[in-house]
C-alpha cells in the first residue's frame, strides 16, 4: 500500500477559514505553554545557586547558569549512607531497563505472532488470559512475586527485577503485537510457507521486519513503564541495587539537612530524561518508518 | 519433474459452514487444470488444501502418489501465486522473487541466473530494486508470478494471476505461461474467472459450483458436451441461451415448443440432442443454443439441421468481429452472434438460421445433459 498523504488536500480559503486557523494556533500555543511550564521551572531551578532559588523568585529565569547542582546530583549527592550521586543507581536503572525491554518485546512479538498467525485451538482463550495478567494491579503479585525470585535466588538483585518486569511487561506487549498482527495480511505467512520458511525464519525475516511501527510502540512503552516503575523497584531490590526511581526518592526525601531545590530538580530530570531520550529517539523513527510507506502490505 | 495430484473425497468446513463437499480430481503429472466456478465457491480454499495452507475435514490429498495429508506447504514442493499477491512488502522485488531459493539454500550465482532470466520474461527487470509498495496492481501480480516461477517445483498453483493487468499484457502473459507450460511441463493448477484464459490454457478444464466438481473435462468437451445447465451456462461468452420447453412428436420427429411462445416456433431436434432416450411427449426440457449458432438466415453455407425463423430485434450490440443480436422468444432473451455486415435496426423483423446440430438438451427438473 503506499502511503497516503492528505497535506495535499486542498482547503477552504478565505479571511473565514484564515481567523479559525489564527484562532486553533493560538489555543494550541496556551496548551503548549501550559504543559511545558513545570519544565521550565524545573529547568531554571536546577541551574540556579542556592541562594538563587532562596532569594528569588521560582519563576524568574536564572542570573548565573551553573551545573553544580546537576555534577552534585550525578556524583556526589547523599541516597541514604552513600554519597555517590545517581550514577551507580541510574546504571542500575539502564541494565535493568534495557534487557527488560528487549526480552519483552521480543516475546510479546513472539506471542502475537503464534497467536495471530500460527492459530492453535484455545488461541483465543490464551490471548484473553493473558489480557487477564493486563489488568491486575501489580499490588496483588508483590508477595507472590517475592516469594517466587527468593526460590530462584534472585531477591534482591537487578536480574531479579529484569524477570519480573519482563513477565508483568508480556501482557502489554502481547497486546500490542497481536493486534498489529492481527491486520498484517496471512496470505503473507502463507506465502512464506509456500516458500519453505519455517516459524522462526517467516518471523525474523518476514513479520519482525514489518511490525517495526509496532516494535516503536512497544519499545516507548516498555521502556517508559519499566524505567518509571517505583513499586516493583522498591519491593524487590536492596540499598546497591535499586533503581534510580528509588534512589531519587531517597535523594529527595532525606530529613537531614538543608533542602537542596536545584539539586533535586537536577536528580529528578536526570532520572527522567532517558524516557524523553528513546521517545525523541524512537519516535523520530517511528515517524520516519510510516512517512516510507514500506511498513505494510 | 512434474507430479500428479489426487483429490480423495475432500472435504473442508470453516467452522459449521462445508466450503468443499466431497471434492474427487485426478491430475496427471504435467496436466495444466484450469479451475472455473463462481466466486466463493471454493476455488482458493481448494487451491489451499493442495497447497498445504489449510487442513483437510476429511478424504486425501496426495501429490506425486504420496499422501500428503500431513506434509507441511513447504515440504510438498509447490509453488503459488496468491489472489492476493502476498508480496513480502519489506522486502525489495529482487529479495522476494529470490526468499524460496534462500530458504531452499539455492547457490547465489544460480539464484541470480533464475532472477534474471523470470524478471526479463516477465517485463519486471526494471523494478528490481522497489519495494512492492511502489508498484502498480499489475507489477505486483507480475512479481508474485516471478517468485513462484524461479523456484522450478513440481506443481504450481496459481490463483487468478493474471487477473488485474491490462488485456494486451495479459495476452501476452498467457502466451507466456501456456510456453512455459510446454517447456517445463510441470503440473499446473490455475485458477481463473477469465473463459478465454480457462480456454486456452487447459488441458482439462473443471468447473466447480459451490464446494462440487460439477464437470472435469478437457476444453473442448466442456464446451460442446457440458454435463448439465450449470457447467453449460458458466462456459461460453456470451453464455449458452437456454430455452425452456416441451418435448413433442410429430411424424416421427421431436420438437421443443419453447414455453411461452406465441409465434409458431417450434425447433425441430434433428440432431444428436434428439438422439437421447426417454424424449416422452409433453417431458419438459430445456434447449440450449450457443450464441455462434444462430446466425442471419443464409450467412452461412447449407448444412444439414438448419432451422429458420423470424423474430424482432430488440438490441444491437456490436462488438467489433462479431455483432450480438438480441431477441425474445416466449418472454426470454435470447442471444445471436452474426458477423456485422448481417446486422439489423432493433425492432425490424430479423430471419435467423439455427444449426440444430450443435444444439443441447437439459431435463427441466434435474438440470442434467440428456
Ligand atoms: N477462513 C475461512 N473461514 C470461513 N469461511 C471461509 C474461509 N475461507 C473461505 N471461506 C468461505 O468459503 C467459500 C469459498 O471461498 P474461496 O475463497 O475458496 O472462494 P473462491 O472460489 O476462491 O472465490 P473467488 O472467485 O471470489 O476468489 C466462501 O463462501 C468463503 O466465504
Ligand atoms: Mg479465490
Amino acid at each position: 500500500m503506499r502511503a497516503r498523504r492528505t497535506d495535499g488536500i486542498v482547503r477552504a480559503s478565505g479571511p473565514g477559514a484564515r481567523l479559525l486557523r489564527v484562532l486553533l494556533f493560538v489555543v494550541l500555543g496556551l496548551f503548549c505553554l501550559y504543559y511545558l511550564f513545570p519544565l521550565f521551572v524545573m529547568v531554571s531551578t536546577s541551574v540556579k545557586s542556592l541562594a538563587e532559588i532562596r532569594e528569588g523568585s521560582f519563576l524568574a529565569l536564572p542570573r548565573a547558569i551553573s551545573f553544580e547542582a546537576w555534577a552534585k546530583a550525578w556524583g556526589s549527592a547523599c541516597v541514604g549512607v552513600r554519597c555517590d550521586g545517581l550514577q551507580p543507581y541510574f546504571m542500575n536503572s539502564v541494565m535493568m531497563a534495557v534487557p527488560a525491554v528487549l526480552l519483552s518485546t521480543l516475546l510479546g512479538a513472539l506471542n502475537g505472532y503464534a497467536l495471530t498467525k500460527w492459530r492453535f485451538p484455545g488461541a483465543d482463550i490464551v490471548f484473553a488470559l493473558m489480557l487477564f495478567g493486563a489488568f491486575i494491579p501489580f499490588q496483588v503479585v508483590l508477595l507472590p512475586m517475592a516469594r517466587t525470585l527468593g526460590q530462584l535466588g534472585l531477591a534482591g538483585t537487578v536480574p531479579g527485577l529484569i524477570l519480573v518486569h519482563t513477565v508483568y511487561g508480556l501482557a502489554f506487549t502481547t497486546l500490542f503485537f497481536r493486534n498489529f498482527f492481527i491486520g498484517v495480511s496471512d496470505g503473507i505467512v502463507n506465502a512464506a510457507k509456500v516458500d519453505g520458511a519455517g516459524f522462526f525464519g517467516i518471523f525474523f525475516r518476514i513479520v519482525l521486519p514489518m511490525s517495526l511501527p509496532a516494535i516503536v510502540v512497544t519499545v516507548i512503552w516498555q521502556f517508559t513503564q519499566i524505567w518509571n516503575d517505583f513499586l516493583f523497584g522498591v519491593s524487590f531490590t536492596v540499598g546497591d541495587s535499586n533503581p534510580v526511581t528509588v534512589a531519587l526518592n531517597n535523594v529527595v526525601n532525606t530529613s537531614t539537612g538543608v533542602k537542596e531545590y536545584n539539586v533535586d530538580m537536577a536528580a529528578a530530570i536526570i532520572a527522567g530524561l532517558p524516557t524523553l531520550l528513546v521517545y525523541v529517539v524512537a519516535g523520530a523513527y517511528f515517524v520516519r518508518g510510516l512517512s516510507a510507506g514500506a511498513v505494510k502490505g | 519433474m512434474a507430479s500428479g495430484i489426487r483429490l480423495d473425497k475432500v472435504r473442508k468446513s470453516f467452522g459449521g459452514t462445508e466450503v468443499i463437499k466431497g471434492v474427487d480430481l485426478e491430475i496427471e503429472p504435467g496436466e495444466f487444470v484450469v479451475l472455473v466456478g463462481p466466486s466463493g465457491c471454493g476455488k482458493s480454499t481448494l487451491l489451499n488444501l493442495i497447497a498445504g495452507l489449510e487442513t483437510v475435514t476429511s478424504g486425501n490429498v496426495l501429490i506425486g502418489g504420496q499422501n500428503v495429508n500431513r506434509v507441511p506447504p513447504r515440504d510438498r514442493d509447490i509453488a503459488m501465486v496468491f489472489q492476493s499477491y502476498a508480496l513480502y512488502p519489506t522486502r525489495t522485488v529482487r529479495a522476494n522473487i529470490t526468499f524460496g531459493m534462500e530458504t531452499r539454500r539455492v547457490p547465489k550465482d544460480a539464484q541470480e541466473a533464475a532472477l534474471a532470466d523470470f524478471a526479463k520474461l516477465l517485463q519486471i527487470d526494471h523494478l528490481l530494486d522497489r519495494k512492492p509498495g511502489q508498484l502498480s496492481g499489475g507489477q505486483r501480480q507480475r512479481v508474485a508470478m516471478g517468485r513462484a516461477l524461479v523456484r522450478q517445483p513440481a506443481v504450481f498453483l496459481f490463483d487468478e494471476p493474471l487477473s488485474n493487468l491490462d488485456a494486451k499484457l495479459r495476452i501476452e502473459m498467457r502466451t507466456e505461461i501456456k510456453k512455459l507450460h510446454q517447456r517445463l511441463g510441470k503440473t499446473v493448477v490455475y485458477v481463473t474467472h477469465d473463459q478465454i484464459e480457462a480456454m486456452t490454457l487447459a488441458t482439462r478444464i473443471a468447473v466447480m459450483d459451490n464446494g462440487h466438481i460439477r464437470q472435469f473435462a478437457d476444453p473442448a468437451t466442456i464446451y460442446e458436451n457440458p454435463v448439465d445447465l450449470f457447467v453449460a451456462g458458466f462456459m461460453g461468452s456470451p453464455p449458452m441461451n437456454m430455452i425452456p420447453g416441451r418435448l413433442f412428436h410429430e411424424n416421427g420427429q421431436v420438437f421443443v415448443l419453447p414455453r411461452g411462445a406465441r409465434e409458431r416456433i417450434r425447433f425441430p431436434l434433428d440432431g444428436p440432442a434428439g438422439q437421447g432416450e426417454g424424449l416422452t411427449d409433453g417431458r419438459e426440457v430445456v434447449l440450449g443454443l450457443r450464441p455462434e449458432t444462430i446466425f442471419a438466415a443464409g450467412a452461412k453455407l447449407p448444412g444439414p439441421n438448419r432451422y429458420l425463423f423470424e423474430a424482432p430485434v430488440e438490441v444491437v450490440e456490436p462488438t467489433g468481429p462479431d455483432t450480438m443480436l438480441v431477441f425474445q422468444i416466449g418472454g426470454q432473451d435470447l442471444v445471436a452472434r452474426v458477423r456485422p455486415e448481417d446486422a439489423a435496426t432493433p425492432g425490424a423483423a430479423f430471419r435467423f438460421e439455427v444449426d440444430m446440430g450443435k444444439a443441447k438438451l437439459f431435463d427441466a427438473d434435474t438440470g442434467r445433459s440428456l
